[in-house]
């Protein structure tokens, strides 16, 4: 479903990402971990669109990526972003952000899509109108994940989807993705330094060192704290 | 469906007219717990309704002279006195209400939206387009503004839709400026990085998105500039540049009043407390204003 072929992105001079390979298989869950600073943030945003100085090739399904803006990129995947503070506007209600996306692609029956999103993700329905100032931390990443999924993409690009929140609230949202990815059949391309999250969540996990791929393995050898690289068990070794 | 505090005020509203009316109705809570600016708001509400009825307030014509009765002192029958042409000062400021209030709205109208845009263009696309915007912007507001506004009258003619014409083309940098900052803040955070996501237009993401976020500190900005606009306007009234005689302007009324203001005080004062008391409301309401919409200082 995402396939990476030699995947370079470049910051002006600097390239943050080097000759990355990648392949993901549909339904699947991939995790993409690494220090911070280690480009793992850039290949997300050069699948969503938002970085486009790259070379190689994105494909994502049957279609290959173009730089710049790409209409297709739309309908085949969406992004949960990092803090559920900063990625819904401070003035628009659940339903306009919601309804929003349907206005853009003129589809039709709004109310009740809306509605519907709110039901799959577990938002009771009163909080319909009120402002993300209304919400708590869970209740936005809530509407965030109802965004992305308005659309109905494919793919859903997640982006420490839960590091913002707090510990109790993780386990509802990561339990909402994990029965999501289920109902619906989505592929899941995740960014973290969260191992506990990949184990939780994810079948396969790459992980990325100064912009290279060091090693891509199953979660199974995570969960034995057995990984290939040498890089791979010290990360693991520190997150303990 | 019934018009309660309790409906306005519900959490969690049924409708989007219900939550708007809400919100509207906290606003309007939260303004009424600021003292200044329920006075700037009644002396606004006191313009406002002194225009509309300006014919049935006016004891006398704002016109009409009567070489009898020149500059006389205020007395019973002319409450602020007359002027060189014996017309009665009080019923010349009523109907001036209306002149004041058509600049003040007019050039709001055209120089906030104009502004607006142009601010927000700049700020979202940055680039060569920001550095263009801004670069014509920097020339706007590098002129003094009265003197750029009378340049403008001086090419387009003298009179008062020209005077609204001048000022708003000398107002509009300021709303520029400012909502192209506050574009800046927020134009990589990631509620436009997931709209952009989603496949909406430029003119979308700016009319839509950007806008509304810049919209309250532009109108706080704009009712705290309407003084300057009544001053501007006045000014270019007093010097001839603005609406012409026999039309009751203030600022004109004060420049017919500059050569008896030694012997008789009240032609010049009287239009003068006018544009002081009027500007005095806007300031007052504006401030009240930026304290209920600018969103830093909002509370949850």
């Amino acid at each position: 479903m995402i396939e990476l072929r030699n995947l370079s992105i470049f910051y002006g001079e600097t390239q943050v990402v080097k000759e990355v390979s990648l392949s993901i298989a549909r339904g699947a869950s991939f995790a993409l971990v690494g220090e911070s600073g280690s480009g793992k943030s850039t290949i997300l945003k050069a699948l969503a669109g938002q970085v486009t100085d790259w070379t190689g090739q994105i494909r994502l399904g049957d279609h290959s990526l173009e730089h710049g803006r790409d209409p297709a990129l739309v309908r085949l995947c969406q992004m949960v972003f990092q803090d559920p503070f900063g990625s819904l506007h401070p003035r628009k209600s659940v339903d306009a952000t919601l309804s929003e996306p349907l206005a853009i692609h003129r589809i039709g029956r709004q109310n009740e899509r809306v509605l519907e999103a709110m039901d799959a993700v577990g938002l009771a329905r009163k909080f319909r109108f009120r402002l993300p100032h209304q919400l708590s931390g869970g209740q936005r990443q809530r509407v965030a994940i109802a965004r992305a999924l308005m659309l109905n993409p494919p793919i859903l690009l997640l982006d420490e989807p839960t590091s913002a929140l707090d510990v109790s609230v993780q386990a509802e949202v990561l339990n909402l993705l994990k029965s999501l990815r289920e109902d619906h059949g989505l592929t899941y391309f995740l960014v973290t330094h969260d191992l506990p999250v990949v184990s939780f969540l994810c079948d396969e996990l790459g992980v990325l060192r100064n912009g290279e791929l060091t090693e891509v393995t199953s979660v199974e050898r995570l969960k034995q704290g057995n990984l290939q690289s040498e890089y791979g068990n010290e990360l693991l070794s520190k997150s303990h | 469906m019934m018009l309660t505090t309790q409906w306005l005020l519900d959490e969690n509203p049924q409708t989007r007219a219900q939550s708007r009316a809400g919100q509207a109705y906290r606003l309007f809570l939260a303004l009424l717990r600021n003292p200044l600016a329920i006075v700037g708001a009644l002396i606004i509400l006191l313009l406002l309704v002194v225009a509309a009825f300006a014919p049935w307030l006016a004891p006398y014509s704002p016109t009409e002279s009567n070489l009898s009765m020149r500059l006389m002192a205020p007395s019973a029958a002319h409450w602020m006195g007359t002027d060189e042409l014996g017309r009665d000062i009080l019923s010349r400021i009523i109907h001036g209400t209306r002149i004041t209030l058509f600049i003040v709205l007019l050039v709001a109208v055209i120089s906030a939206p104009l502004g607006l845009l142009i601010g927000t263009v700049a700020g979202y696309f940055g680039g060569w387009i920001d550095k263009v915007l801004m670069g014509l912007t920097d020339i706007f507001l590098s002129f003094p503004r009265l003197i750029m506004a009378l340049a403008f009258v001086a090419a387009l003619g003298p009179g008062i839709e020209n005077a609204v014409i001048a000022i708003a083309i000398t107002a509009w940098p300021v709303y520029a400026r400012i909502a192209r900052a506050e574009t800046l803040t927020f134009r990589n955070s990631e509620f436009i990085s997931a709209i952009r996501m989603q496949g909406a237009s430029h003119g979308r993401i700016i009319f839509g998105h950007v806008m509304p976020l810049c919209m309250s500190s532009t109108i706080v900005r704009v009712t705290l500039d309407m003084a300057g606009i009544i001053l501007t306007a006045a000014g270019l009234g007093f010097l001839g540049l603005g609406a012409q005689p026999p039309l009751p302007e203030w600022g004109a009324m004060i420049s017919s009043g500059r050569a008896y203001i030694l012997d008789q005080w009240w032609v010049a004062t009287m239009p003068g407390f006018a544009i002081v008391i009027v500007s005095l409301g806007f300031c007052l309401f504006g401030d009240g204003l930026r304290d209920i919409l600018d969103p830093r200082s909002r509370t949850k």
